[in-house]
């Protein structure tokens, strides 16, 4: 026993590993052994045989095996020790798991260790596996997990962590808001790796929903400029292509970096340039008419390549300039109707795409009979049917604006007939019908086509069963009856819509045929009474009482019902027509009145009445134990007896016999059944099989062209001809100097360039508009679908976070350890988990920490740091410090007009913006903002303003640092060295740039002596400006607007350790409500509670300390009393607001 | 991306990864339109294919074709590009590729797959530090290979 399994194992040590399982597989396709042998290899204990059974497992998937039943060994493998193993284990679950895999809810734990493995490439490994086949239920789990991992000391695993981010948000949305400002930070990662990845995520998210990241664009702006990794840029460049519709401004600051690109990689990428094609175009393209023409001219050069690819591209690429701008497209023309030979699909399709928006009313004509030589030439239903919908979609598209003449368009409906085994007859017939409804002045033409086809029905409708194209027959036979009164030879199309080979049709078109039957019959039924053929007439009715029968029998319900109800109407016709009654004027009222079109979203569209709600219960719902006891009981068993009896397997002949005898006897009971009439006719219905359908009415000496069907070629000519006498007309009479105006069209929703107006439709066209009920809503929200995955990811990222929206933790873990960045304490955070190995790794980084600025670092240690450097600073600084500066501040406060312009860009709801100095030149304004993610800096957004007729150029800012408050300037630069605005302006452009300090305590409101410093570029030369202005920093700058609960409030009182101070301020006249507008707008506080005359109102500094006012007003006085943790803080602030409240 | 696939010219799948997970029997109906679809191409046609809601961005190299679902709104040549970076890393790894290297280690090209591109998206644009992953992983790997007793691997001890 014992040596047979060591034979057993020495056996599977030797030969089976997985070379020998492939090799085995290759020879001899003896699958069925090596699965078995899996199987016993999984039972093992020993985890190398297990893994390896598992690595054996996922070649056999690959091959089309199923390995689902495995999924619990795979975990097991998921769990070793060892990486080796793992790694095989998570390979195998990225294989196979998905959101059906019942066991994967058992990884969470399995899982959430190896995040936080000391080894990076257990984690590495793990997120991997992990961003195959994330769950909802996983990333609501992990999504802290990962979120920590984001700023793990090792850039593997932070750009590993910041890519699954984006699966983690796509299954749990709700993690997108509290991850995104640390997703934020990661785009200024010092490891090009993580940076990537980041740009990544974000542009994944952006291009769903780019609305919510425009506030971003500044920071991708930087990127893009700085940025030499093509990859990134590319991405890049794709966002920016879905900010720029959004903010036209965008589009004008992009132009000269990106031609920067363009220079730079010249011809050699030729990516860059679709890529660029499709960004520039968001509408801001309009403003650069060059830089389009050049767009499109490359892109010829692209499409005429012989390289299939960059073909391919510039077809792509041509479809979105296509969009915005068809005009600059046209004139290529005959490069893709060329393209439309092109051997390849995917290159003819594409070139299908762009002529959809390229035709006009000229060459509309010219182009459909092109396209229709294609469709005779087509091979493979798939590209024959592309062409079929597109030839449609271009002559209907915006309500048959390009067509001129109605009657080339049916007969090219017409043609299309002719297709076999298209899908797409429904199609055909809705244009047939929509044109013959809303285009009265066609209807005699339509009809009398449609007379036609329902003669040659039999042509159309020789392989019914997989034959699209008899759909047509339903609108031919629908038109016909409809408008009847057109008709000419009215018998002959009786005739052939009564033909017993109709039956053999689908059920809705026999239906459709029954009906209309009835509708020329009425019709004829009139021309002969009025003519006094009554013999005619009785004839015609002789004719329908003889043929409908054959319908009548139909064993499509609806056809059936139809026909007997006529069948009947028509035999008291016959009676009353035998007494010489007239009754085709009461026949006739049958079908009096016309039917107009409705548009597909009138129903939607009708208002809801006022005082209605659909979602009330009209009447209360059953309570549901009743329902769910007795009546479901009743309805089952019901049910389950009348099912289960013809599915009874065992029946045997006599008992089915003595069934039928007795169904027999049922349905001569039931007067309803009908039972079958001994006509002749009948009989052959009766019988199966077809050679018993008369041969006689098949027509077989037609010829394969439909007789006397018009080509819609002729028509081309005949419009061609058209054309030129009109413009011979028309030159006439510019000669007699009438600048009478020809052709006047009638037509709604048309849109004419100067070209087009010179053809005139050859007929008088009047397209009706479809109905819409009254006070319709206009709306066009159905347009989305609701099931859009990225729909939930639509959130407003720019909004401060609220505490509910913590990531939820496993407390029972590091109940400590949670942290979102939006609480309240510094962010050392989540590394107290593993102490011994964090000391580790804390050595590590010190070395380094000159340049890394990693978020893990103690406080503490951050702290002592900066005292060091700013002690170090101080010396250089004290005399700059004191020097008084000029106060032109004042003066200028009179620009305060950009306020709505900033009030765009600024993020966070706050608002001071104050206007630095203006030179005859530049204008600008700043407001500062408080940063969520980091308690020591701050935000200045300034923007400038080119208010001269110069081109500024070169513009750098330059600040003196104080002791407390730092300009952050890039790596390696001194601090006399000024940041360079990354843009230049164009006269009577402004420009936003965003400027980062740093500041040690905020107690205390600061103010910043600097120098901008441009170069003026105009027709004489440059010269070289400056200018000083003083930036100055509130204490209420420092406030970041946070809405507080009441209750909340009241424990920060209770809690007794906050300062207390208050003023007063006398003389204010206004309102209570605009007074606390003003405090909220100028000093970032929120009001918690406001009664009377009296308001609570709350803030909090970007460093944490709780401010709390109470505001009472009094006769033309107001007093505020202020709590805050530090009082020098509070103080400072009340005494701002006194100056802001004794300006009221 | 949505999914990479490898297949030979014969119509053999040789390596797979699906970046959304779904059920077994769609992405296996999937996989066999698809390489019906591009196999049906003529080699000087261009490499893309419209396929459904999905773009297929596809090359041969050699006998193996090389093939990439991308959603409309991606890169074509980028995706291009990225089959070609990945078949230079399989080039490096293995040292000039062949299609047998990737049948006997397919674990391997998949290892460097999940190196390179993760959950669809492109982790490491630059070769090199894909490559020191995949090494550094492999010596992790060695040293768990150390040896073992005889019977250990047996499962007797």
């Amino acid at each position: 026993m014992a040596l047979k399994m060591v034979k057993g194992s020495i056996d599977r040590m030797f030969d089976k590993n997985l070379q020998d399982l492939v090799r085995g597989i290759r020879n001899h396709k003896e699958d069925e052994v090596s699965d078995r042998r899996i199987k016993q290899e999984l039972k093992q204990d020993n985890i190398a045989v297990k893994a390896n059974a598992v690595c054996k497992l996922t070649y056999l998937q690959m091959l089309g095996y199923d390995i689902s039943w495995a999924a619990f060994n795979i975990i097991e493998v998921m769990s070793a020790s060892k990486f080796t193993f793992k790694r095989i284990g998570y390979l195998a679950a990225s294989q196979c798991f998905h959101e059906g895999t019942d066991v994967i809810m058992l990884t969470t734990n399995q899982i959430r260790k190896d995040l936080s493995s000391p080894n990076q490439y257990d984690t590495g490994v793990a997120l991997t596996g992990l961003s195959c086949f994330v769950t909802p239920d996983l990333a609501r789990d992990l999504a802290n997990d990962i979120m920590t991992l984001m700023s793990h000391t090792k850039p593997y695993i932070r750009k590993k962590a910041v890519l699954i981010m984006y699966k983690v948000f796509l299954k749990y949305p709700e993690s997108l808001r509290p991850a995104f400002p640390r997703l934020k930070e990661k785009l200024e990662d010092p490891d090009p790796g993580v940076q990537s990845a980041a740009v990544n995520v974000i542009c994944e998210l952006a291009r769903r929903n780019p609305k919510n990241y425009l506030s971003l664009a500044p920071l991708f702006f930087k990127l893009m400029t700085s940025s030499t990794n093509n990859w990134v840029l590319i991405k890049i460049i794709k966002l920016f292509g879905a900010l720029t519709p959004l903010e036209p401004r965008l589009g004008k600051k992009l132009i000269e970096p990106l031609t920067n690109l363009i220079h730079r990689y010249g011809g050699r990428c030729c990516f860059f340039h679709s890529r660029l094609v499709k960004c520039l175009l968001g509408g801001s393209l309009s403003l650069f008419p060059d830089a389009r023409c050049l767009c499109v001219q490359k892109l010829r050069i692209l499409i005429e390549d012989s390289d299939q690819n960059l073909k391919y591209l510039g077809l792509l690429a041509m479809s979105k300039i296509l969009k915005t701008h068809p005009k600059s497209v046209q004139s290529h023309k005959d490069l893709i109707l060329q393209c439309l030979d092109d051997k390849d699909e995917s290159i003819r399709l594409r070139a299908l795409d762009l002529l959809y928006g390229m035709v006009s009313k000229k060459n509309l004509m010219e182009i459909v009979k092109k396209l229709m030589i294609h469709v005779d030439k087509a091979e493979g239903t798939t590209y024959r049917d592309e062409l079929l919908t597109k030839i449609i979609d271009i002559c209907s598209q915006s309500n048959y604006q390009y067509i001129t003449n109605f009657e080339w368009y049916i007969s090219i409906l017409v043609e299309l007939t002719r297709l076999e085994g298209t899908r797409h007859g429904h199609l055909i017939a809705a244009q047939m019908l929509d044109v013959a409804i809303r285009v009265k002045a066609i209807r005699k033409f339509a009809v009398s086509q449609m007379a036609m086809l329902l003669d040659n029905a039999h042509l159309i409708a020789s392989n019914t069963q997989r034959n699209g194209i008899c759909e047509v027959l339903y609108a031919a036979a629908w038109i016909c009856g409809e408008f009847s009164e057109h008709l000419e030879e009215a018998n002959q199309t009786l005739e052939a819509m009564l033909r017993p080979k109709v039956t053999t049709l689908p059920g809705h078109i026999q239906a459709v045929y029954v009906q209309n039957m009835v509708k020329l019959y009425a019709s004829i039924l009139q021309q002969k009474e009025q003519a006094g053929e009554k013999e005619a007439a009785q004839e015609i009715t002789q004719l329908m009482i003889e043929r409908l029968p054959q319908f009548v029998q139909s064993a499509d319900l609806e056809v059936q019902e139809r026909a007997s109800c006529i069948l009947q109407l028509i035999k008291y016709i016959q009676k009353l027509q035998v007494k010489e009654v007239p009754v085709a004027e009461e026949v006739i009222a049958l079908f009096a009145g016309e039917l107009n079109p409705v548009a597909p979203k009138a129903q939607k569209k009708v208002p809801v009445p006022e005082g209605l709600d659909l979602d009330a219960w009209i009447n209360e719902p059953p309570s549901d134990s009743e329902s769910e006891d007795e009546k479901p009981k009743t309805i089952f068993h019901d049910e389950e007896q009348r099912h289960s009896k013809p599915r009874h397997p065992e029946m045997d002949e006599e008992e089915l016999a003595r069934r039928r005898e007795a169904r027999k006897q049922e349905q001569a009971n039931n007067p309803f059944y009908i039972k079958s009439s001994p006509s002749p006719q009948k009989r052959y219905q009766d019988t199966p099989g077809v050679e018993h359908i008369p041969v006689v009415q098949i027509d077989l000496s037609v010829p394969l062209k439909v007789p006397g069907m018009p080509m819609s070629d002729q028509y081309v000519k005949l419009e061609e001809e058209r054309r030129h006498k009109q413009k011979l007309e028309k030159d006439k009479k510019k000669k007699k100097q009438k600048k009478e105006k020809r052709g006047k069209h009638h037509r709604h929703n048309s849109l004419h360039t100067e070209s087009e107006e010179d053809i005139a439709p050859a007929h008088h066209v009047d397209i009706i508009t479809e109905e819409m009920p009254e006070n319709a809503l206009p709306s066009d929200e159905d347009d989305k679908d609701p099931n859009d995955p990225y729909k939930a990811l639509d959130i407003d990222l720019d909004k401060p976070l609220a505490d509910s929206e913590k990531l939820p933790v496993q407390r029972h873990r590091n109940a400590e350890a949670l942290k979102t960045p939006d609480s309240e304490a510094p962010p050392v955070e989540k590394k107290s988990k593993k102490p011994k190995k964090k000391e580790k790794k804390h050595k590590e980084k010190e070395k380094d920490k000159g340049k890394k600025k990693e978020k893990e670092k103690k406080v503490v240690e951050e702290e002592e740091e900066k005292k060091k450097s700013s002690k170090h600073k101080k010396k250089k600084h004290k005399k700059e410090k004191e020097e008084k500066s000029k106060d032109k501040k004042k003066s200028k406060k009179k620009h305060h007009h950009s306020e709505e312009e900033m009030a765009e860009s600024v993020q966070n709801g706050t608002l001071d913006d104050e206007p630095l100095p203006v030179s005859s030149c530049v204008l600008a304004t700043y407001d500062i903002q408080g940063n969520l993610q980091n308690d020591s800096q701050v935000t200045v957004s300034v923007i400038f303003e080119n208010k001269s007729t110069s081109f500024l150029k070169s513009m750098e800012l330059n600040v003196l640092d104080s002791l407390n408050t730092k300009m952050l300037r890039p790596e390696g630069s001194s601090v006399h060295d000024g940041i360079p605005v990354p843009f230049q302006l164009p006269p009577g452009i402004s420009n936003e740039a965003q400027f980062v300090f740093t500041l040690q305590s905020i107690v205390m409101a600061q103010k910043l002596k600097g120098t901008l410093s441009f170069i003026v570029k105009n027709d004489e030369g440059s010269t070289h400006e400056k200018l000083d202005f003083k930036l100055h920093f509130s204490c209420a700058s420092y406030l970041i607007t946070t809405p507080c609960y009441s209750d909340a409030f009241a424990k920060l009182l209770e809690s007794g350790d906050l300062h207390m101070s208050s003023i007063k301020v006398d003389g204010i006249s206004i309102s209570f409500q605009h007074l606390l507008a003003k405090i909220c707008f100028h000093h970032h506080f929120s009001v918690v509670e406001r009664v009377d005359s009296c308001a609570s109102m709350y803030s909090r500094s970007i460093q944490g300390h709780h401010v709390c006012l109470l505001v009472k007003k009094g006769e033309n006085s107001v007093s505020i009393d202020g709590k805050c943790s530090d009082p020098t803080l509070l103080s400072n602030l009340l005494d701002e607001m006194k100056e802001t409240l004794s300006k009221c | 991306m949505r999914f990479v696939l490898l297949f030979s010219r014969q119509g053999k799948l040789r390596l797979q990864q699906w970046y959304r997970a779904g059920a077994e029997r769609d992405k296996r109906k999937a996989a066999r339109e698809l390489m019906q679809a591009v196999l049906a191409r003529k080699p000087k046609m261009c490499s893309f294919l419209e396929w459904g809601e999905l773009k297929v961005v596809y090359k041969r190299y050699a006998s193996l074709y090389f093939c990439c679902a991308i959603e409309g709104a991606d890169n074509e040549l980028l995706t291009l590009e990225l089959i070609h970076r990945y078949v230079e890393l399989l080039d490096k790894y293995f040292g000039s590729v062949c299609e047998l290297d990737i049948i006997f280690n397919f674990e391997k090209a998949y290892f460097i797959l999940d190196e390179f591109v993760m959950g669809g998206e492109i982790q490491d644009t630059s070769k090199k530090s894909v490559l020191k992953a995949i090494e550094q992983a492999d010596l992790l790997q060695e040293e768990d290979e150390s040896p073992r007793s005889v019977l250990e691997e047996m499962g007797l001890a």
